[in-house]
């Protein structure tokens, strides 16, 4: 016999879905009208039926929004808004579990790093922005720093819960009140933050949540009632965004799309960085907009790097999210898993070299196998657009300069990594490298402190960090 | 009476440190406040705007890359040249915008302050805006602001000079390079004062001027690919909605401003996160 | 000897390899064995790595109050693990000083054990502190009683004031007192190397220099057998395979003292070197407690209640 694992299933008992879900607005859960399914992606089992907000029900989160700005949080002091930020901090580290398994459930990611990445780090910018709450006139962004009113927040389904602790802890923190969307396929946990907010005793329309489509989006970012728009999600989309608040005087801040370049120098120490690549890749399936997914390998250590690379792949399990041993979950839908085998297949016709670790996927469900592209050139499509999946395309480079120069060769500017020993060279590579985020010798890290935002199409703004409070007060949105 | 007939300076653009006439060949004149005719200005077109983008871009690297000292030092150094000709640029001022003598020496000195108060933001600016970011973690993790590249700004009508300091001096103080259109009824100052620029040890192609008509060149920067942010301080409002949707096409960044802020810099600045392992 | 014909034995060829090795960054290192260590073990695959892990312990006593009682009670449980349960696999070796080598060698003959050999620590253990003649008759002496494995240790002064000849030729001559008559297995102390570059520089020193396995610790320094140590060791080995096409073993030694830390082990062996090092031919525990909490966890996999220290025998 050898050592194969046996199946490590994380419970579900610990989590209860209603069959259908309304909005939470003023503080109270409301029946929606018309309902959508969200499914499991690593089973195509339905979950639950998410109701689609329409024109009514977002203008009611709006009102809601506005008048408990007006009447009460714009009236609470600092020192006791951030009490309530705390409390959602402790109710989430209490009701981690709970939230891990939904979020895996609802997402598809594997229970491992929604156990270990996305609730800790979604608790902890509650924890941090909580801080913030009550010291805001020492951030230095002017003496008597000031909210900007109601703000309306559209999140992504890749981080569904992390992306609203992104979102919601900052405006909060300085006074804002928030109507938020989750996104379609991902509004569980979003639901599930309502009765937090409930648990907290946060005052009734503080945080509102509406659940829908784009076209609930749309009308949140077209409200006239809202002051200023928190947008996560693709570069289409939030150009589409600026487009319609240009007449406008809303604020708006983008968090976009990304190619991020991971440049490997010859020094690099080796087995780490091939922890780095895969970090960078298959955290999460790839859906990730500061993904690594551009490698850069110095030519002379190209080969061992594939080669170790492979080895390595080879050992990534794919498999059901629930189980605590897995490392790369379901695709998160049909349509990003239809885009993801699209674009592969132009890196196929486009004469790319395509390599997948065997590996037997589930036969229901979302399931894209962790794949690499060898021989590809900057002007290939699957080293330019964002792919969102679990695909690599691998390009070499002679020189540092070269490695500058593809690696900033792209309209985006969110991430970047460097491996290296040389610390002169690894600092000049950062100094080159235009994007917002650069890692040297690690990727895909987080940290409430750390601001977090991109360079160019990637988007505006920044999250995390002092940094972030300005996207949420009066008249520093240019910092 | 004097029989020496005056030689008047042909008012030309500046581009990448040369000073070209536009590509179009198309002036307009410039009249006093009264209607006197004064110069022919030239009247630039999309193309000029094309070559001073050109211009600034290949600016960038070296002038961003440059030492916060060194471009401190060359704004300093534009503040000395432009003090030296305080009586020309007063001169100009009075001619094509009648105001008095005193008010027209008062714009002059005001820029000339505000010059030396961004060279001296040049080595602070980091300082400030910067951080180190305590993450839980073995890493050393800081963030830094850059500048964003190449901006266009347009700069107010009036006040003509001063307008146009306020615009472009926060904007290159942190490394960024510049194609600024001029105040289109009193272009003068500006263009005289390119050649306050060439004598500043400033890198040509940082500080790129044109003259001419917002809504002819407004849109053009506004969806011109290469161009990442824009101060529309000067823009007519009625063109405002117009050029924020042409800027979405790339994200440009489209900031407006009132006065000498530090907010002028930061806007036009991107924060960079860097994160290092930290162990033996 | 051609050492793999990696290097010539002089001291110039040896830095030049040396010097073509990746550096280790402590942090991803650090990162990766931890994320190994949350993978999660159940049911039957748990039985097995109970099973594998008895069969891999180098069941040690290193003390100055060792006496000939303890030595054959060791020896009797390296045999027979748990003697209600004849399922129970022998452990890997016995692991003794010098002056008990004879003894347990005896003691095992008599008890049926004769498949179980005797290891000895060697080489002026546990400093290293005495000259290279000492060294070589303390290894003599060993192999002459009987010690079929040899666990000697490395200079760790000359290896860290950068006399890496010195370290590799004392590898090389204690390789030839072993022959064919003991397996090598060289003990770095990696808690007095420190950093992670050194201990991958010190397994390829010592995989070039002949030795069988690479061991992290005498057990007498902390920290000893950590999980990122023991990663870069498995990756040293693994690479060395590549390029040699020869499997060399890993022992970590000291720290490992219940069932939830070997398991990690074997999730390091399997993730980072592969199933082919899963077995006692290629890594041992050197471990002492070890093993009465592996056997304390079989007795709750088949009863389905939690055990007693009372029904497993002391050391």
């Amino acid at each position: 016999m050898s050592f194969e694992y046996a199946p490590a299933p994380e419970s579900r008992a610990i989590t209860t879905i209603k069959p259908k879900y309304g909005h939470f607005i003023g503080g109270k859960f409301v029946a929606g009208s018309k309902h959508f399914p969200t499914i499991n992606p690593a089973t195509e089992e339905v979950l639950s039926q998410i109701a689609l907000a329409g024109k009514a029900e977002v203008d009611a989160a709006v009102k809601a929004a506005r008048k408990a700005y007006t009447s009460t949080w714009s009236k609470t002091s600092g020192k006791e808004r951030g009490k309530y930020l705390f409390r959602i901090a402790r109710i989430l580290q209490e009701r981690a579990r709970e939230f891990a398994v939904l979020e895996t459930l609802d997402n598809g990611k594997p229970i491992r790093e929604s156990r270990d990445t996305d609730i800790p780090l979604a608790a902890a910018h509650f924890f941090y922005h909580a801080g913030w709450a009550d010291k805001l006139e020492y951030a230095g962004l002017g003496s008597s720093p000031k909210p900007l009113g109601v703000a309306g927040q559209i999140i992504p389904w890749n981080f569904p819960l992390l992306m609203l602790a992104w979102k919601v802890a900052p405006a909060l923190a300085t006074g804002n009140t928030v109507v938020l969307k989750p996104a379609e396929s991902t509004s569980l946990t979003a639901l599930l933050f309502a009765e937090v907010c409930q648990q907290a005793e946060l005052p009734a329309g503080v945080v509102n949540i509406v659940t829908g489509d784009g076209t609930t989006g749309a009308l949140i970012v077209n409200h006239p009632g809202i002051d200023k728009i928190a947008f996560t999600g693709s570069t289409e989309v939030g150009k589409i965004i600026a487009r319609s608040v240009a007449p406008t005087k809303k604020s708006v801040t983008l968090e976009l799309g990304g190619k991020g370049a991971n440049i490997v120098f010859e020094d690099a120490a080796v087995d780490e960085t091939v922890e780095g690549i895969i970090d960078g890749i298959f955290f999460n399936q790839g859906h990730v907009c500061c993904a690594g997914s551009r490698l850069l390998l110095q030519e002379n250590i190209a080969e061992e790097v594939l080669h170790k690379l492979k080895k390595r792949m080879e050992k990534i399990r794919v498999g059901d999210p629930m189980d605590k041993n897995t490392d790369v979950g379901a695709i998160n839908s049909k349509e990003q898993l239809a885009k993801i085998v699209e674009l592969a297949q132009v890196g196929d016709s486009e004469g790319g070299q395509r390599w997948s670790p065997a590996c037997d996927l589930p036969k229901k469900g979302y399931w894209f196998a962790p794949t690499i592209f060898t021989g590809v050139t900057s002007a290939h499509r699957i080293a330019r657009e964002e792919i969102f999946g679990p695909v690599l395309s691998v390009l070499t480079f002679r020189t540092p300069q070269e490695a500058i120069e593809k690696a900033n060769n792209t309209p985006f500017g969110l991430s970047a990594g460097v491996w290296g020993e040389k610390g002169s060279r690894t600092l000049w590579a950062a100094q080159q490298l235009r994007a917002g985020v650069i890692w040297t010798n690690s990727f895909n890290k987080f940290d409430p402190t750390s601001p977090f935002g991109g360079y160019k199409e990637s988007g505006w703004g920044r999250e995390g960090g002092r940094h972030g409070l300005t996207a949420y007060l009066k008249g520093v949105s240019g910092e | 009476m004097s029989d020496h007939i005056d030689v008047k300076k042909t008012y030309k653009l500046f581009i990448n440190g040369a000073f070209p006439r536009s590509e179009s060949g198309r002036t307009y004149e410039v009249k006093t406040s009264k209607g006197t005719f004064l110069a022919n200005a030239c009247l630039s077109s999309r193309k000029d705007l094309r070559e001073a983008v050109v211009a600034a871009r290949a600016a960038h690297n070296g002038w961003s890359k440059a030492t916060a000292y060194n471009r401190g030092q060359i704004l300093y150094r534009i503040a000395e040249m432009l003090q030296a000709r305080t009586g020309e640029f007063i001169q100009e001022i009075m001619m094509t915008t009648g105001v008095t003598k005193v008010k027209a020496e008062k714009e002059v000195l005001q820029a000339i302050d505000t010059l030396v108060w961004y060279a001296g933001w040049s080595d602070k600016i980091s300082s400030l805006t910067g951080s180190n970011n305590p993450v839980a973690g073995p890493f050393y993790n800081f963030t830094i602001p850059e500048s964003m590249g190449v901006v266009a700004c347009i700069a107010p009508e009036n006040p003509s000079l001063l307008g146009f300091i306020e615009s472009i001096a926060p904007v290159i103080t942190s490394g960024n390079t510049v194609i600024i259109l001029a105040s289109t009824k009193a272009p003068l100052p500006a263009i005289s004062f390119a050649e306050v620029l060439a004598t500043s040890d400033l890198p040509a192609g940082v500080i790129n001027i044109l003259t001419g008509k917002k809504d002819e060149i407004a849109p053009w920067m506004a969806s011109h690919m290469d161009i990442d942010a824009m101060d529309i301080s000067g823009l007519p409002s009625k063109l405002t909605s117009e050029v924020k949707v042409a800027g979405a096409e790339n994200l440009k960044r489209i900031h407006t401003f009132k006065g000498t802020t530090p907010h002028r810099i930061t806007a036009f600045t991107e924060s960079k996160t860097v994160w290092h392992t930290i162990g033996v | 000897m051609n050492f793999y014909g990696l290097v010539d034995g002089s001291e110039a060829s040896l830095k030049k390899y040396l010097k073509t090795l990746s550096g280790v960054d402590q942090v991803g290192a650090n990162a990766r064995a931890a994320m190994l260590s949350t993978r999660s073990i159940k049911t039957t695959s748990k039985r097995w790595a109970i099973d594998t892990a008895i069969s891999m312990v180098d069941l040690t006593t290193l003390e100055g109050a060792d006496t000939v009682g303890k030595v054959e009670a060791i020896c009797s449980k390296a045999v027979r693990p748990d003697p209600t349960d004849s399922s129970v696999p022998s452990v890997g070796a016995v692991c003794v000083y010098n002056d008990m080598v004879a003894v347990a060698r005896k003691h095992l003959d008599l008890i049926g054990g004769k498949h179980v050999p005797v290891a000895a620590v060697s080489t002026a253990f546990p400093s290293g502190r005495a000259s290279i003649e000492v060294k070589v008759l303390d290894t003599q002496d060993a192999i002459n009683a009987g010690a079929s494995e040899i666990d000697m240790v490395i200079d760790r002064g000359a290896f860290l004031e950068g006399r890496l000849i010195d370290v590799f030729n004392e590898i090389v001559a204690i390789r030839q007192v072993c022959g064919d008559k003991a397996h090598l297995k060289v003990i770095f102390e990696t808690g007095e190397l420190v950093t992670y570059d050194n201990v991958r520089k010190a397994s390829f020193l010592a995989m070039a220099a002949g030795a069988d396995f690479i061991k992290t610790s005498t057990g007498k320094v902390a920290p000893a057998a950590t999980a990122p140590v023991v990663l870069v060791m498995l990756e040293a080995v693994r690479d060395f395979y590549e390029l040699t096409q020869k499997r060399i073993g890993v022992k970590p030694a000291g720290g490992i003292r219940n069932t939830k830390d070997a398991i990690k082990q074997l999730v390091l062996v399997k993730e980072v070197a592969g199933e082919e090092w899963l077995n006692s031919k290629l890594f041992r525990i050197g471990a002492s407690a070890l093993l009465n909490d592996l056997l304390m966890q079989r007795m709750k996999m088949d009863s389905g209640y939690y055990a007693s220290p009372t029904y497993v025998s002391m050391d």
